[in-house]
């Protein structure tokens, strides 16, 4: 139980698959503009994740070593055609403003990355809880980029107006910058940033030290 | 006297003391008025007294005639308008400070009153990037235990002088907020930012609210007014669009045009250049780089030709005198953080600064001014740039040797 409890969460804040791993930074930064494209996106990538693993866990000790990538893209290439066809068939509109996001949720690293690292090695039961983990870690950071993005660059959130504009009669000016896909790299560096400061043991190491060298700074 | 002072208050700054937080702030002080105590002591021998204290200050009062002419000029452009009945006068607290200044006339001939309007418009600016600015500079300075660095003075004085005069004050915050913080401090500060700080926060302010900057309409401080800037005439239609809304090359090089608090003013920043250049602070290299760069690549522009854009045809002494040429060649390609360090490699970085900004201005219709980004492009290439020069060298001498 525990470690399925340990699957579930870990990946939420200490082994966050973007701020931890940097994986799947593509599609942070293609889908954050407005917070409802982003919570069909996270949906749509928690369920690829999940039934990935499954699938990826049930057949693992029969899958050859040498051909078991190809065998793993078939597997999420499929359940992604099937996720790209219910979102056309029952979210129209979203499924068109997520465009190719949607088919290259098959490329996102998350999705591979787990089925490689967790799933192959352990059953489908934790392995189904790992993926819906590492799908919710994965969600967190693109709500979080999402509602900043969305708020600041168009004061709304889910298409309500939460700050009156400008141009309204209001006083809130939008800033542009943040429906610029660059701006989800500052946003994610500075969620990474406060994830850091909050869990000390995600820093890395330095990778060189910058000598003293006056007797104040303590050389010599 | 001073001195004692100082000495006498160190305890309680210093680790162990009452208020050993606010230690930065108490170097800062003391370092500025006095030499600081600290002397290298290994293998590095000082040729010359000069620290890094005295190069930021220098550079700091080179920027003054770009400065005080971008003062005067603002007051100039606006009253201007307001002679010729273009725009109104916008009544707000800084006419109430024009007003206390005698500055009231709006009178273009008169030098005082022109100095005072610019005054009322640039110094709120500049003392907004300095208390914003400086708020984040000793807030980490205080948390990383790293010194205030007089590299601020020159920051500071650089954003506040490359904004339009029109800028909202909460704007200029943000702007520098984002140029201090992200541009330098979470790179570890002064001497580690891989780019320009102030133009870090410049090209923020660029992108988040391009209405108020992006340079395609004039920045006059009066409601009402609107106009092309001089490169977007020449982007209409040349030279002869240039002249004929009444600026001819003298114009724009003595800077009686529209533009950015500082920018201007080609000729005030080559006079604050000279010094620079003299003094060795800013490098030669890098100012020789960008101005052959750009000589080269319009020169190469006018000899394509193009039916459709007649900004091909503009030669390079407009070019070194419109927008932020000038300004960027002397006081921004020169930072010498984010250029590159090898000489060779400052050659190869400035040239790559002059190639770019004549493309943006010329074929990039998005953009009509390309100094800003052409720097911080450059900024990005510049270690590549040293890797290559120190690689090259390493490979010649290794060659020598085998021989």
């Amino acid at each position: 139980m525990s470690a399925i409890k340990t699957a579930l969460t870990d990946p939420l804040f200490n082994k966050n698959p973007i701020a931890l791993q940097i994986l799947g930074i593509c599609s942070a930064l293609a889908v954050t503009t407005s917070l409802q494209v982003t919570l069909v996106m996270c949906i749509a990538v928690i369920a690829v994740v999940a039934f990935s693993n499954v699938g990826v866990s049930i057949i693992r000790n029969h899958i050859p070593n040498n051909i078991r990538i190809i065998v793993q893209m078939i597997i999420i290439a499929s359940l992604v055609i099937v996720v790209d066809q219910i979102l056309k068939a029952y979210a129209y509109e979203t499924s068109k403003q997520l465009s190719v996001f949607v088919g290259l949720i098959i490329t996102n690293c998350i999705v591979m990355g787990r089925a490689e690292a967790y799933a192959m090695k352990n059953g489908p039961v934790p392995s189904f809880f790992d993926g819906i983990g590492n799908g919710l870690g994965y969600s967190i950071v693109l709500i979080v980029v999402a509602s900043i993005r969305e708020l600041f660059g168009a004061g709304k959130l889910l298409g309500y107006e939460i700050l009156p504009l400008v141009q309204d009669g209001g006083w809130y000016q939008t800033n542009g910058m943040l429906l610029l896909p660059p701006s989800a790299f500052f946003i994610i560096g500075l969620f990474i940033w406060a994830l850091r400061s909050w869990k000390t043991d995600q820093v890395e190491a330095a990778d060189f030290k910058i000598q003293p060298n006056t007797v104040n700074s303590g050389g010599h | 006297m001073l001195r004692a002072l100082l000495d006498k208050l160190a305890p309680s700054f210093e680790k162990g003391g009452k208020y050993q937080k606010m230690y930065p702030l108490y170097e800062a002080v003391d370092t500025g008025l006095y030499s600081p105590p600290s002397v290298t002591n290994n293998t590095a021998h000082v040729r010359d007294g000069i620290d890094l204290k005295r190069i930021m200050i220098t550079v700091w009062m080179c920027t003054f005639p770009a400065m005080f002419f971008g003062m005067y000029n603002i007051g100039l452009q606006a009253n201007l308008a307001l002679e010729a009945g273009t725009g109104t006068a916008i009544e707000d607290w800084r006419m109430v400070l024009i007003h206390l200044l005698g500055g009231s006339a709006h009178n273009a001939a008169s030098i005082w009153d022109n100095i005072v309007f610019g005054a009322a418009y640039f110094l709120p600016v500049y003392a907004v990037t300095f208390i914003v600015g400086g708020f984040w500079e000793v807030l980490f300075a205080t948390v990383r235990k790293h010194e205030v660095n007089e590299g601020f003075f020159v920051t500071s004085v650089l954003f506040a002088l490359i904004l339009p005069a029109s800028i909202p004050l909460w704007q200029v915050a943000l702007g520098i907020t984002f140029g201090v913080v992200i541009g330098k401090e979470i790179f570890g500060g002064t001497g580690k930012n891989f780019l320009n700080p102030a133009l870090t926060g410049r090209a923020f302010l660029f992108f988040a609210y391009p209405a108020e900057i992006s340079g395609d309409s004039v920045w006059t401080a009066v409601d009402g007014f609107s106009g092309a800037t001089a490169l977007s005439n020449a982007y209409e239609g040349g030279v002869a669009q240039i002249e004929a809304s009444g600026i001819s090359w003298m114009d724009a090089f003595l800077g009686t045009i529209q533009g950015s608090m500082g920018e201007t003013s080609t000729l005030a920043i080559l006079l604050g250049g000279a010094v620079l250049l003299v003094m060795g602070i800013a490098s030669w290299r890098i100012v020789l780089g960008v101005f052959l760069g750009m000589v080269a690549t319009s020169l190469l522009f006018n000899g394509i030709g193009s039916d459709t854009n007649p900004l091909f045809a503009l030669p390079w002494y407009w070019h070194l005198v419109l927008g932020g040429f000038a300004f960027g060649m002397i006081f921004m390609a020169t930072d010498p953080v984010s250029a590159s360090m090898t000489n060779t490699g400052k050659f190869i970085f400035g040239a790559l600064i002059g190639l770019m900004v004549v493309m943006i201005r010329v074929v990039n219709p998005a953009f009509p001014e390309g100094m800003m980004l052409a720097i911080l492009f450059a900024n990005l290439f510049s270690p590549l740039i040293d890797h290559f020069v120190v690689q090259a060298n390493i490979k010649r001498r290794i060659a020598r040797v085998s021989q």
